[in-house]
């Protein structure tokens, strides 16, 4: 019987989304003109849900103050309260309130994840032209330096770096960086492999044009396209191993709202039935789907694939 | 033979050589902390003295090499060296009893996910674009996206409320096998779940991946079965991508442990190495992190080995 109640629920929730997915779509081919409304009638409905969810997301972040009822940081009633008309998610184990938390962890979480992905790009990519640019000892150092920091294990190596720094935001950010900037460079530094033979850089070179020039007038142009596939892929797995940490307790420090810290706060109501530590996970579930979506969608356009 | 044995020793020796080279990074990053070692176990507040008491102590006066290949011989021998946090505690004795634990889990995931995995992803290669494919890919691709304490605390949710099953995994001294197994079910079911996405996905694309060579169409163009297909001529040749599926995600396991063991409380590595680094402990996180270093080198370096095996043409290129 349980079963059948969740199945149902389940086939709701899709539908809902189906038709707000759909909607989105109408809306967005509406508002927009030119090349981008011929994209968007084509999207399937996968990846306008993916697009929706993202908006929604943003949308939360910036509105966060106004959104939500009560401050961020301020303790408002007793401690794990249930949910009600006031508190609509409760509170949590301090007795902040589990709704306003929630809404201004969106800034806080995916804001740092959003810059950590920015910062390991512009490492991994800044690196892995220059390697495939310069070539030589350069290249030959960077890929085995790369090679052997990919040799161990991505959480281990933050955990490790995290002992040697301590936990804070800034050093959480700089060493999820780095360590994911690692694959990224390998990206790069391949695709840009393929352009760097080509005769136009050839052409350039002879003209005697500089290093930089090449690099940001001849070959960054012909390799956005896979790097800008690869930042939402790269966004997912920042994401997540952030959310791990913090989950952890060794990523983003509270008072700071948080949705991996809120798991790992309020984890004990799980165990007497009470769903509410599952939504900031559930939260961070659903932006990651939803990226995976728009990149799966981006993917199909960029290979020109057609059924 | 000969050629065989060569190729392994070879990988061998360049396997050794990562990890040396591991070794030295794990070890030399704490030569990047700002100030010391000494200051960063004692804090800002400590005096001059007992700073420089520490470092004598710890052998921080001596020249960074020196320190290194003491600590690397201590390791070859299975020392090594003692906890910051716990003074005087050998590391090898935190370490020892947990190791066992962690491998344990590792290994019942791995039992129950690779067969799973590989199961799903052939069915899902041979009904290609039905409507069960699709329904495994997009549950796939959404479980891939999940992290893995929302995993964890779902199946707690579900199965550990009703009383099925313990949600925590604490392992009793002298627990028997079956004992062994019921406990520390949910952590493994986690862990399975969270890598049967990913090996299900990877094994489709090798196998459908294969399914456009010559051969295949030619077996289909005889009348053989679909399922003759790709059991007899298809999968044999699937061996090497599957094995460095099953490779790459074993080693994924090695991150995704240290997650579920806190969610389970489970006593495993991944926990102490967690609580190690709140307490800055860094000779205890140097260790695992080289022993888990170590079991992904050994693990990329099977695939490697099984893939070459398996395919001649990858023996003789030289």
């Amino acid at each position: 019987m349980g079963f059948l109640i969740f199945l149902f629920w389940a086939a709701i929730t899709l539908g809902v989304a189906m038709a707000a997915a759909w909607a989105f779509r109408a809306v967005a081919t509406a508002v927009t003109r030119g090349e981008t409304q011929r994209a968007l009638r084509n999207a399937p409905l996968t990846a306008s849900f993916g697009m929706l969810v993202i908006f929604i997301y943003l949308v939360v972040a910036i509105l966060a103050p106004l959104i939500a009822h009560f401050p961020e940081r301020e303790v408002v009633g007793s401690q794990f309260m249930p949910w009600s008309g006031d508190h609509w998610l409760g509170t949590d184990a301090l007795g902040r309130d589990m709704f306003s938390r929630m809404i201004y962890g969106t800034r806080n979480t995916v804001g740092i994840a959003f810059a950590t992905t920015a910062l390991a790009f512009l490492i991994g990519s800044v690196f892995g032209l220059l390697a495939a640019t310069v070539g030589g000892w350069l290249d030959q150092g960077l890929s085995r330096l790369v090679d052997v920091m990919m040799a161990i294990p991505s959480l281990i190596f933050a955990l490790l770096l995290l002992t040697i720094f301590g936990t804070s935001i800034v050093t959480l950010i700089l060493v999820i960086a780095v360590i994911d900037s690692t694959r990224v460079f390998r990206l790069a530094r391949a695709v840009a492999e393929g352009v760097v033979v080509m005769d136009y850089i050839e052409a350039a070179r002879l003209r005697g044009e500089g290093l930089v020039y090449l690099i940001t007038r001849e070959i960054l142009p012909n390799v956005t396209a896979p790097l800008v596939a690869e930042f939402g892929l790269r966004f997912c797995f920042v994401f997540l191993s952030i959310s791990a940490l913090s989950f952890l307790g060794l990523g983003i420090q509270p008072p700071t709202a948080d949705w991996g810290s809120m798991v790992r706060e309020n984890a004990t109501l799980i165990t007497f039935g009470d769903i509410t530590p599952l939504l900031p996970a559930g939260a961070i579930a659903l932006l990651t789907v939803a990226v995976n979506f728009v990149v799966d969608w981006q993917l199909y356009r960029a290979s020109g694939l057609k059924e | 033979m000969a050629h065989v044995w060569r190729m392994i020793a070879q990988r061998l020796a360049f396997g050794l050589v990562t990890l040396f080279v591991v070794s030295i990074i794990i070890f030399g990053a704490t030569e990047l902390l700002p100030g010391d070692f000494a200051q960063a176990v004692l804090g800002q507040a400590a005096t001059p003295e007992a700073v420089a008491t520490i470092r004598r102590e710890l052998g921080l006066d001596r020249p960074w090499a020196v320190r290194y290949f003491d600590w690397l011989f201590g390791v070859l021998q299975g020392d090594f060296g003692t906890s910051l946090a716990q003074r005087g505690r050998p590391v090898t004795d935190m370490i020892l009893s947990r190791l066992g634990n962690t491998f344990f889990l590792a290994i019942y995931a791995a039992a129950m996910a690779v067969p799973l995995a590989l199961t799903l992803g052939v069915l899902v290669a041979l009904w290609r674009n039905s409507l069960f494919d699709r329904i495994a890919n997009s549950t796939a691709l959404s479980a891939i996206s999940f992290p893995e304490f929302f995993v964890a605390y779902i199946l707690i949710f579900v199965l550990a409320q009703s009383g099925y099953f313990p949600s925590m995994a604490r392992m009793p001294a002298g627990a028997d096998l079956g004992e062994k197994l019921y406990r520390a079910f949910l952590p493994a079911l986690t862990l399975t779940l969270v890598v049967t996405a990913h090996m299900m996905r990877m094994t489709r694309a090798a196998i459908i991946n294969l399914l456009a060579s010559p051969y295949i169409e030619m077996a289909r163009l005889k009348g053989m079965r679909p399922s003759r297909v790709i059991i007899r001529h298809a999968l044999p040749n699937a061996i090497a991508p599957i094995a460095n599926v099953v490779a790459i995600n074993l080693a994924y396991l090695i991150t995704g442990v240290v997650v579920v063991e806190v969610v389970f409380v489970y006593p495993g590595l991944g926990q102490l190495m967690v609580d190690s680094v709140s307490r800055r402990d860094i000779p205890v996180v140097q260790a695992i992190a080289l022993i888990f270093a170590a079991a992904y080198v050994l693990l990329n370096l099977t695939a490697d080995v099984i893939s070459t095996l398996s395919n001649p043409r990858l023996m003789h290129r030289t």
